[in-house]
């Protein structure tokens, strides 16, 4: 796990709109450019939100990533909630679900 | 001149994003009052504005994250979300960078912070910028307190931040307004996104109203993240402006959690 880098090309493609031309055209060339493990880039090949969630990416990173690959709010979440359901709890960073990951405005 | 207003609000996406999911009377109660809060900068006369926010990872990672870091630019440009998503048109908002300097100059009297004369403000200036400043006409100087990527800045030195910003205002002969921008209690972008402690934030309000230093500067990273989620880190903006405005009581206008905000909705101000 690289969660750094997961984080940083997440980083980079929320902020700078030539690396967002870069992930619609070249996501291979863009992965390439990352320390990345395979399963880190089937999750950014996939758009697995939960996958990315539930291994720490921070949600203020994730929740705009998941905008640009074009999920709504509502599905943003529930696609963390799934990962939690499927995987268990958030392995790293500050974002971890409680409750179980219920409750909540969605 | 010197710090001519002081006050607080929260920030969180959902304000402008799901507006229209909020309860309209709620919604609409909170709104008033951050015209009002625009009314009491306007009607104090501010040349500029300084709005210490907590940034989402806009303009700082984890390969160079400062404690605290201030704009320096001639002018700003956000917001960096999609401004469909945010419900807020991306603009450019004026800096001054003369006056940025002279303020960092002498907050770093004594507290070491990074500059920055590019800074791409995401929602936690934007939003309240959408409500306190809607023509972008007044100079905006960006703070960020690091509240994201542990290690953070512990709370005694998010007040001794908070003097010397105060220190510096009143080292200028302009007119400064003071805002702090924040969360108490969430857990936002999870999937506990709209589950909010109104206890916890009023026992905090109620300390920040007081300017109860020795409570404002108990709580424990620890704690907070067990009691009032990782959101609850933001109250470093919160206290800052307890520390700018030491010795000084706060009048609490608005609170009230709104969940499909994903936060406690608050307006106050401090009597300066």
């Amino acid at each position: 796990m690289s969660l750094y880098y997961v984080q940083k090309l997440l980083f980079n493609l929320n902020r700078d709109t030539a690396v967002q031309a870069q992930f619609k055209t070249d996501l291979e060339g863009l992965l390439a450019e990352y320390s990345l493990t395979p399963e880190e880039q089937d999750w950014l090949r996939n758009g697995d939100v939960g996958e990315l969630y539930i291994h720490g990416v921070n949600g203020q990173i994730l929740m705009h990533y998941a905008a640009f690959i074009g999920l709504e709010w509502d599905e943003y979440i529930q696609a963390m909630k799934d990962g939690l359901s499927v995987h268990g709890q958030v392995r790293d960073g500050i974002y971890r679900a409680v409750d179980g990951g219920e409750g909540g405005a969605v | 001149m010197a710090l001519v207003f002081a006050g607080i609000c929260s920030h969180a996406p959902g304000i402008t994003g799901r507006a229209e999911r909020a309860d309209p009377a709620v919604r609409d109660a909170f709104y008033a009052q951050l015209d009002r809060m625009r009314k009491a900068i306007e009607d104090s006369g501010a040349e500029a504005l300084v709005v210490i926010a907590a940034e989402h990872f806009a303009n700082f990672f984890m390969n160079n994250m400062p404690a605290y870091a201030m704009g320096m630019g001639e002018e700003y440009e956000g917001p960096i979300e999609d401004p469909e998503w945010l419900g807020i048109p991306r603009t450019k908002i004026p800096g001054n960078p003369d006056l940025s300097r002279r303020i960092i100059t002498e907050v770093m009297q004594s507290i070491d912070v990074a500059y920055a004369e590019e800074w791409k403000m995401d929602h936690g200036i934007m939003v309240p910028l959408h409500f306190l400043t809607p023509n972008y006409d007044m100079d905006i100087i960006p703070v960020n307190i690091n509240c994201q990527g542990p290690p953070l800045t512990p709370l005694h030195r998010v007040w001794e931040f908070g003097r010397a910003l105060r220190r510096a205002c009143d080292e200028m002969p302009e007119k400064i307004a003071v805002i702090g921008t924040g969360g108490i209690s969430h857990w936002p972008a999870t999937p506990n996104s709209g589950k909010i402690v109104e206890e916890w934030d009023r026992e905090y309000l109620d300390a920040w109203v007081a300017n109860d230093k020795e409570k404002l500067l108990s709580y424990t990273d620890e704690d907070t993240l067990k009691d009032a989620g990782q959101g609850g880190f933001e109250i470093r903006t919160l206290t800052a402006i307890s520390g700018l405005c030491e010795g000084a009581k706060g009048d609490l206008w608005f609170y009230e959690p709104i969940p499909i905000f994903s936060v406690g909705c608050t307006a106050a101000v401090m009597a300066i």
